[in-house]
């Protein structure tokens, strides 16, 4: 069995930028007032009357190749089963050099002082379930799943739709696809 | 047109980019003057002749600055009881920890060459002044007096990695369009020896030394300059994303403090001022130091805001 490799699709057409996501995924981690690991945004391009929008919902890509994980002085930031890339609060000196070198803004600063961000409710996973995210959107349109397993949901709605990662171009390698 | 709007609104996560205050610009000022201060004084005292006996104290201001400049760095983190966190590992990736582990190794380098550096009766008065330290003094400059040169060596070595991690430090951050330059390290080491020149010159050295440190300081503004150019015309030839922050400082928010507080102000007016001072048209002052200065401060101050708009 090769080994797994997580990775997140999201349908932009079916996004409707209800941020049921960002509150469940708030509650579901407790996250303090103020702070998100997922959101909201909308771009609007053209020209009137000739619009086009994308309601994308964002987070932190899982990098292939993770610029935060690299700056890390200390080894908090690291990357963990699957590709997922993490935190370990106890090891984390809030120095930000994580969040300067990253390109999509995905960290914060948690409040107790350690820097926060999606986790692709890792939690959730070992225990057989989907992201919260995901269990609450009610257009569907957030797919969590194995890449490395061809036949996963995942894996057929990448290779079937196309689709674009954010910033291709800061060589980061997302793991979070983008369906048009 | 592109309209892009965030639905996160919060000061804990919007203007997400801006991770760093003031902490980091007068820490990476502070580290470079140090720098500045461990090359130029190893430099002067490296010299055949006399030394005055300011000089002789000068090395202590690497640590002293050092020193401050933590300060400010631990300032800045969000988990200041988690610090002992960056000597628990070295990560060879991360400039971060190159630069923590660097501090460690600056302060004995350059405490015992300052103290080989003292005169006899001032390492007395030094040691009778400590108290219960005193003895430790005298045991570390009787080490540090036969290794003196090799100290000094150690020192330069030491100097041009401090010097050269306040750049790449920034450099290496590749998420903001204006940081991703690798001029950045050898633009703020230089940069360091401008500054670092500036602050001696602000003590009593002597005449001949003072002479000195005005001719390489004029050497580092020179370089500076041309280091400043390869920046910007790095930055205006390169992707879309390097055009829009080299237009932060030309033409943007930023232009007017960095040509007027880098350019003019650390750059161009001491190095018209040292050139005067030299040819001894005008008498030595400590205008020009004060400006350079005030330009090296500044030119940190603009990259560190500029690099997270
Ligand atoms: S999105 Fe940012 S935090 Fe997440 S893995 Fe990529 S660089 Fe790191
Ligand atoms: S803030 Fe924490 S996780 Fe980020 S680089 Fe510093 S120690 Fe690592």
């Amino acid at each position: 069995m090769t080994a797994r490799r997580y990775a997140m699709a999201v349908d932009t057409r079916r996004c409707v930028g209800c941020n049921a996501c960002v509150i469940s995924c708030k509650t579901e981690n407790a996250l303090p007032s103020g702070g998100f690991r997922d959101w909201i945004v909308q771009e609007v391009h053209g020209t009137f009357p000739d619009l086009t929008m994308q309601i994308r919902s964002e987070r932190c890509n899982h990098c292939g190749d993770t610029p935060c994980v690299a700056a890390c002085p200390t080894g908090a930031s690291h990357v963990a089963d699957g590709g997922v890339v993490l935190v370990s609060k106890h090891k984390c000196t809030g120095c930000k050099a994580c969040m300067a070198s990253c390109p999509y803004g995905a960290r914060w600063v948690h409040p107790d002082g350690y820097v926060d961000k999606c986790t692709f409710c890792l939690h959730r996973v070992e225990r057989g379930q989907v992201p919260a995210c995901q269990e609450t959107c009610p257009t569907r349109a957030l797919t969590f799943g194995d890449l490395a397993d061809p036949a996963s949901e995942v894996s057929r709605l990448v290779n079937r739709r196309p689709n674009l990662v954010l910033q291709p171009g800061a060589g980061t390698r997302p793991y979070v696809f983008f369906l048009t | 047109m592109t309209e892009l709007d965030v639905a996160r609104h919060s000061h804990l996560v919007d203007p997400q980019l801006h991770v760093w205050g003031w902490e980091i610009p007068v820490y990476l000022f502070l580290g470079g003057m140090a720098a500045g201060v461990m090359i130029l004084t190893t430099l002067l005292l490296a010299r055949p002749g006399e030394r005055s006996r300011a000089l002789r104290w000068l090395p202590f201001a690497a640590p002293a600055l050092v020193t401050v400049g933590m300060v400010a760095l631990f300032l800045d983190l969000e988990h200041k009881l988690f610090v002992w966190r960056f000597y628990l590992a070295f990560r060879w990736t991360s400039p971060m920890s190159w630069g923590a582990w660097i501090l460690l190794v600056v302060y004995p380098v350059s405490l015992l060459v300052a103290l080989a550096a003292l005169a006899d009766d001032q390492a007395g008065w030094l040691a009778g002044r400590l108290g219960p330290l005193g003895g430790l003094v005298r045991r570390a400059r009787a080490l540090a007096l036969p290794r003196a040169e090799g100290l000094r060596a150690a020192n330069l070595v030491v100097g041009i990695g401090l010097g050269l991690y306040t750049g790449v430090l920034l450099s290496t951050l590749g998420a903001r369009a204006l940081w991703a330059s690798s001029v950045l390290g050898p633009l703020f080491l230089v940069s360091g020896l401008s500054t670092g020149a500036a602050l001696l010159m602000l003590f009593p050295v002597s005449h001949d030394e003072r002479h000195a440190l005005a001719r390489w300081d004029l050497w580092a503004i020179g370089a500076e300059v041309v280091l400043l150019l390869l920046f910007l015309v790095g930055l205006a030839s390169g992707p879309a994303a390097s055009q829009a922050a080299a237009g932060l400082l030309l033409g943007g928010p930023y232009t007017a403090a960095f040509w007027a507080l880098v350019v003019v102000t650390g750059l161009g007016v001491p190095a018209l001022l040292e050139v005067l001072e030299g040819r001894k048209v005008l008498r030595a002052t400590l205008v020009a130091p004060a400006l350079v200065l005030v330009g090296g401060l500044a030119l940190r101050w603009i990259m560190v805001a500029a690099g997270q708009v």
